[in-house]
Order: C-alpha cells, then structure tokens, then sequence
C-alpha cells in the first residue's frame, strides 16, 4: 500500500506547478477575469503539453493516464486559478469515455484530447442553465431528463451568464436535440464531481498559503500577527481543511481508477468536503488578511469567488452528504 | 498511489484474522476494573504467545518487526473483531519503543521481556497539577543520593497507576539549567512505600486514572534513560509515538461506534429526519477523512523514518469526530441515553477527555502553526 504519488505522478505535478507558475501568475489571472476573456496562448501550451488527453485513452490520441493524473491537474490549475477551459473539456470527456457509445467516443474523443474540438459539460444536475466554455466547444453534454445528451457546440444557443467568478466563463445552453449518452451517466458524473473537488483543494491550498505568508509577515503590536494564537491556530484549521479535502479527493480519483465500487460514496464525500474546505479556507484567509483582503487589488477575492461557485456546482455539499447519508445505511 | 494490499500485506492480515478467530477471549467479562484488568492482563499473555504484543517492536526485542502498514491492518483487524486492549498499552506503546531507541542494552534486557508479557504493567508519570500543557515547567524534584536518586513531588492523570510496577517518571534533577534541560527521564519503582498512588475519580464517576505522590522515592543510577538532563528529547520520543499509535487505532473504533448508531438511528425510525441524516453524513465524511489521512501519514512516515509533527492534526481531528459522534448519539437518544448505566452516557462523557488527553486540542494547533506552517512562536 502506498498513499503517496508514484514518481511519474510527482513529475507532472512540479511540472504543472512550475509551468502554471510561469505562464499564469496572478497577474494573468486578473487580467482574464477583468477582461472576462481567457489567454488564447495558455490554452495552446496546455494543448502542446497534452494536458487535455490525460486521462483520454490512447486509441483516442490522449495519454492513457488515469483519474488520479487529471486531479493532480486539476488540483494545480485550481491552485493557480487559472483561466482555461480545461476543466469542462476534461469533464465533457469524461461523460464520453464513461457513458458514450464505441462510436461516440470514436467521434469525439480525439478531439477532446487534442483540445481542437472541445468540448464541455453541464455543471448542474437536470439543468443546464449553466455550463462553463460551452462558447467555442465542438461538443457540448448536457442534461435531459434522467439522462444526458451529446449536442453539437454548432447548434446550441448559448447565453452568457456572469458570476461572480468571473475567472470562469459561465453560459446558459439550450440545444434543439441530440444523441442519448447509452451507458452509466453517473459513473461519469461520479468521475466529473472528482475533478472539481480536486479543483476545490488546490484553492483552499492556494489561499492557505497566501494567509500564512501574510501572517508571517504583518506586524501588528510590534509583532508578526501569526504569533497570536488568535491567528496562527485559524491558520491551523485552515490545514486540517484542505489536508481533509485532499485525503478525500485523491481516494476517490484512486477509486475511480482502481476500485469503482467506492465511487459513489468516495467521490460524493470528497465533493461535500473538498466544497466546505475551499469556501471555509478562503473565507478564513480573507479574515486573516484583513482590510487588504477585502480589496480589489488583492488577489485572495478571485480565489475566494471560484470557491463558492465551485462549492455549488455539481450538486452542493448538502445534496452530497445527502447521498453520502443514504450510502452509507440510513434508511431513507 | 496504490491503495491495494500488496499479497504479502494480504497474507499479513490473513494470518492475523486467523488468529483472531481461534484466540479472540470473547466480551470483557462484567464485575468492575480489577476483573477488566485481569482479563485484559490475560489476553496480552495470549498475544505475547502468539508474538502478537510488540508487533511494532524490532525482532531482536522479542516484537515481531512489523511494517507501519502491517501494525495498521493489525489495529484494523483488532478493532473489527472487537478485540479488548492489551493490558500494559503504556509498556507496548511508550515504555518499550523510549527504552529501545534510548536505555543501555542492560535496560532492553531488564524491561522490555515483562512488558510484552504484562508481568510488569508500566504508567506514565508526566502531567503535573501546575503543569499540564507546559510540560517543561514541572517542579518534581529528583537530587543525588548514593547511588541514585532522591524524587519528590505530585503526579496526575496516571493511567494504570495502581496496577503498574514501573513508572516512566520526569523529573527536575538541575534547577539551575534552562527548563528544558533540567529535565531526566527515570524509570521509578512503584512498589516502595515512598511511592502513594490515590485514585482521581472523573466525570464518568470512575477513577481510571490516579494521582502520585513521591516522597523521596528511590531510583538507582541505572535506570536513568538518555542520560542526565537529556529527559525532555526521551518525552518527546514517547509523545510522537504516542500520537502516531493514536490516529489509526482510534479512527478505527470511532468508526465502528458510528455504524453502530446508524442502525440504532433506523430501528427507532429517525433515518428520514434531514438534520440527522446531514449529521451523519458529516461524521462518515469526518471519519474516513481520518482514516485516509492516517494511511497517508504511514506513508510518509515510512518514507521519512520518524512520526512527523503531523500526527498533531490526527490527534485534533479524532478529538473533534469522537465528541461530534458522542454528541449526536445523545441528541439521537434523548434521556435515555443520559441515565447513567447507559454506554453512550459513558462514552458521551469520556469522550469530553479527548480534547484534552495526550495533549490538548490547543497544543495541537500550536505544532501544527509552528512546526507544520512555520508561523513565529508566541513565546
């Protein structure tokens, strides 16, 4: 047994770091949100890294890379906030790879791995009022019914929708039509809510550090203010937080590669977790913080605001421990 | 990342639920502490036997030298058999590893045999009643007597006290040296009169733990440990093995309470109650997080070689699911579960200890700012 990352698994996340760290400082950040546009450049290197294909079988030009691989990235793209439609690509091929035909993911699963036709996912169960980067994606997966269907990015009406993450680009779709996705919608939606707890547990990291360099830092009363208990032991729960999301969330994409049986109830608890730890970090940052986080010009807010939306996202904590209840033996 | 037991760890937990099967001693018989004792008393023997009691202590020590991973299967297999405790858990879990890492190879040869056999039960002289979290301010006082040494002052929340033959005891033997350095760790003979062990009875109503008062109690040279003045690294050691023993075991038996609240909570018909179920569901998510988070510290911890400071937010995160889950089976239960013959009144009321024994919530978040975050220290 061993909980810890394989070599491979460390290399692509210090590769990820390291490139995001480069390519996608705040600064960048900010500039996409303000401007509610995505660098066109960064998307391309992520493509000409093959990020997009991680976990996109070979026999479909992706990586062959597994659940555990695509939540490292979303862990460190969460930690750096960026803004890129990897996520809801990601996701779309996971509905793909998990619940379409032989013939659908010989359609679509190229192109998703490429990143040259891709594709996105609705973000909320039985609606699709909102799905994030459907502007511009050849494929969209989106709701209907009980089920989901795959529809044409072409024929789609796409309305924009603004929240308050506006490192994020958030539509309304509604499609004339489309294909039903034959096999288990909720084995990949299972998959789906992982990547986004992942995503959750590199912003609560992200603002934890931000915090803890701040109180490490800030002098108030001729000392550091992270010398106060007040403060250093908020900072403390900051880390049992997002340890706890961490733990969870990297069980559930194991699961998701090697034991599918817990995935329901592993990937429900790392969303419900993954979604309170984000917000509960990031809003403890801003305390910490102080005036400044409460600033525009502070960087904490971006991250603060995509952990409340992605806490809503593919079902919120309630709805998740409500399954977990029912999972784990309470009669309903 | 590879969560599956290797075969050999298969073939590991195989061997152990075989075991399991032919020897487990059945419920703890019912008559009070001496016969809980008594009974636990035996099964260590048994365990020893089997070479089942130091499974965590090196082959040349009479342990069985098993891996991190081996001993948490082990704890898993225990506690899912509901296998009572060992007797001398002090002696396994914290006298026998300081005096490994630490005492002479006279000492590993004088102390380490009876306490995997529990011939001789040990307990822990630490906590004073001034100095409780501030461990390094204690006052009892050892000076130099032909021989050996001369100890006198008050111990308290002596688990085993009135059982144990030896006591692992700090003590000020400099009280000229900074606070930290005035300290010696000595294994003191219970069995001497200068040495009065009175019980302290808690809010549970029993008196598991005791207090000591030492009266010039005598401690021959030979049973220093790490030398004169080096006692507060030997605590140290004994601390970190204590929390890192802790967090696997223990996740385990909240665990397992937990399942058995959920039945009760669908036999009285609560399970559609959306403010339980939301509760429960909390405490599944908060006791697996433990769980996982202990198999990742293992990890690392075989990676690393020691216990990190981490095992502090283990310690903390059990604290916080035990007192939540002790706390729902009461709201579950309503008064009844408040009579005091209730095993959920008693569980309910230990469980208020947890936060504070074996280091206390608050020290906790303190390692954890300062030696996890590397925040500045208050003091």
């Amino acid at each position: 047994m061993d909980f810890g990352f394989s070599d491979e698994q460390q290399a692509i996340k210090e590769t990820a770091r390291e490139m995001l760290g480069a390519r996608s400082p705040m600064t960048k950040v900010r500039e996409a949100a303000e401007a509610r546009a995505y660098d066109d450049a960064l998307w391309t290197e992520i493509r000409d890294l093959g990020w997009p294909g991680i976990a996109v079988d070979e026999e479909h030009g992706g990586q062959g890379l597994g659940m555990v691989e695509l939540a490292i990235l979303c862990e460190e793209l969460g930690y750096a906030c960026a803004a890129t439609p990897f996520l809801s690509n990601a996701m779309a091929g996971l509905f793909v790879a998990h619940a379409g035909s032989d013939e659908q993911r010989g359609r679509w699963l190229p192109g998703i791995a490429s990143g040259e036709g891709r594709g996105a996912a609705a973000l909320q169960p039985r609606s699709n009022d909102l799905v994030a980067d459907a502007e511009g994606a050849a494929l969209l997966v989106l709701n209907d019914g009980d089920g989901a269907i795959l529809a044409d990015g072409a024929d789609a009406e796409i309305e924009p929708v603004e929240l308050v993450d506006a490192t994020r680009a958030y539509a309304s779709v509604s499609a004339g039509g489309g294909e039903p996705l034959p096999g288990e919608v909720e084995d990949a939606a299972d998959r789906a809510v992982v990547a986004l707890a992942a995503e959750l547990t590199g912003i609560a990291q992200r603002a934890m550090e931000m915090a803890i360099d701040y109180a490490k830092e800030r002098q108030q009363f001729e000392r550091p203010i992270g010398s106060y208990q007040a403060v250093s032991h908020r900072c403390a729960g900051m880390l049992y937080e997002t340890e706890e999301a961490r733990s969870l969330t990297y069980y559930a994409a194991w699961c998701a590669d090697a034991e599918p049986e817990s995935v329901p109830m592993a990937a429900s608890m790392a969303k419900a977790r993954a979604s309170d730890a984000a917000w509960r970090v990031t809003a403890d940052a801003l305390q910490v913080l102080g005036g400044i986080g409460f600033t525009w010009e502070h960087d904490l807010h971006f991250l603060l605001k995509r952990a409340k939306v992605g806490a809503e996202l593919l079902g919120d904590p309630r709805m998740h421990r409500e399954r977990v209840a029912t999972l784990a033996g309470l009669s309903a | 990342m590879d969560l599956t037991l290797t075969s050999e760890e298969e073939a590991f937990r195989n061997e152990v639920r075989a075991w399991l099967d032919e020897n487990h001693p059945g419920a703890t018989p019912s008559g009070g502490d001496q016969v809980r004792f008594e009974f636990e008393r035996e099964w260590q023997r048994k365990l020893h036997d089997g070479g089942w009691a130091g499974i965590s202590w090196p082959k040349e020590y009479g342990g069985r030298g098993a891996t991190l991973i081996e001993q948490a299967i082990f704890s898993e297999e225990m506690a899912r058999s509901k296998a009572p405790r060992p007797a001398n858990v002090l002696g396994l879990v914290m006298g026998g590893p300081v005096v490994i890492a630490h005492g002479s190879e006279e000492q590993k040869e004088r102390f380490l045999e009876p306490i995997l056999s529990a011939e001789e039960i040990w307990c822990q002289g630490f906590s004073e009643p001034e100095s409780g979290s501030d461990l390094a301010s204690l006052k009892t006082k050892a000076v130099r007597d032909d021989g050996g040494w001369r100890v006198t002052g008050q111990k308290v929340w002596t688990t085993f006290a009135h059982e144990a033959k030896w006591c692992m005891l700090l003590a000020r033997s400099d009280a000229d040296a900074p606070k930290h350095k005035g300290l010696t760790y000595f294994i003191c003979d219970m069995a001497q009169d200068e040495v009065d062990v009175r019980p302290l009875r808690q809010i549970t109503g029993e008196a598991e733990f005791n207090e000591i008062f030492l009266e010039d109690a005598y401690v021959p040279d030979e049973n220093l440990v790490g030398g004169e003045g080096n006692g507060w690294n030997v605590a140290i050691t004994t601390l970190m093995h204590e929390r890192a023993g802790l967090g696997a075991a223990s996740a385990i038996s909240v665990r397992r309470e937990l399942d058995e609240l959920i039945e009760l909570i669908n036999k009285r018909g609560l399970a559609d109650d959306p403010v339980i179920r939301q509760r429960v569901a909390e405490l599944k998510i908060q006791v697996e997080a433990l769980r996982l988070g202990s198999l990742r510290a293992l990890t690392q911890q075989m990676k690393v070689g020691i216990p990190g400071p981490e095992g502090s937010l283990a310690k903390w995160e059990w604290a916080s699911a035990n007192q939540a889950m002790t706390e729902l089976a009461v709201d579950v239960l309503g008064p009844e579960a408040l009579r005091p013959d209730s095993e959920w009144a008693y569980r309910f009321l230990r469980a208020r200890a947890n936060s504070i024994e074996g280091g206390t919530t608050e020290v906790m978040k303190n390692i954890i700012a300062e030696r996890v975050l590397g925040l500045p220290r208050l003091r």
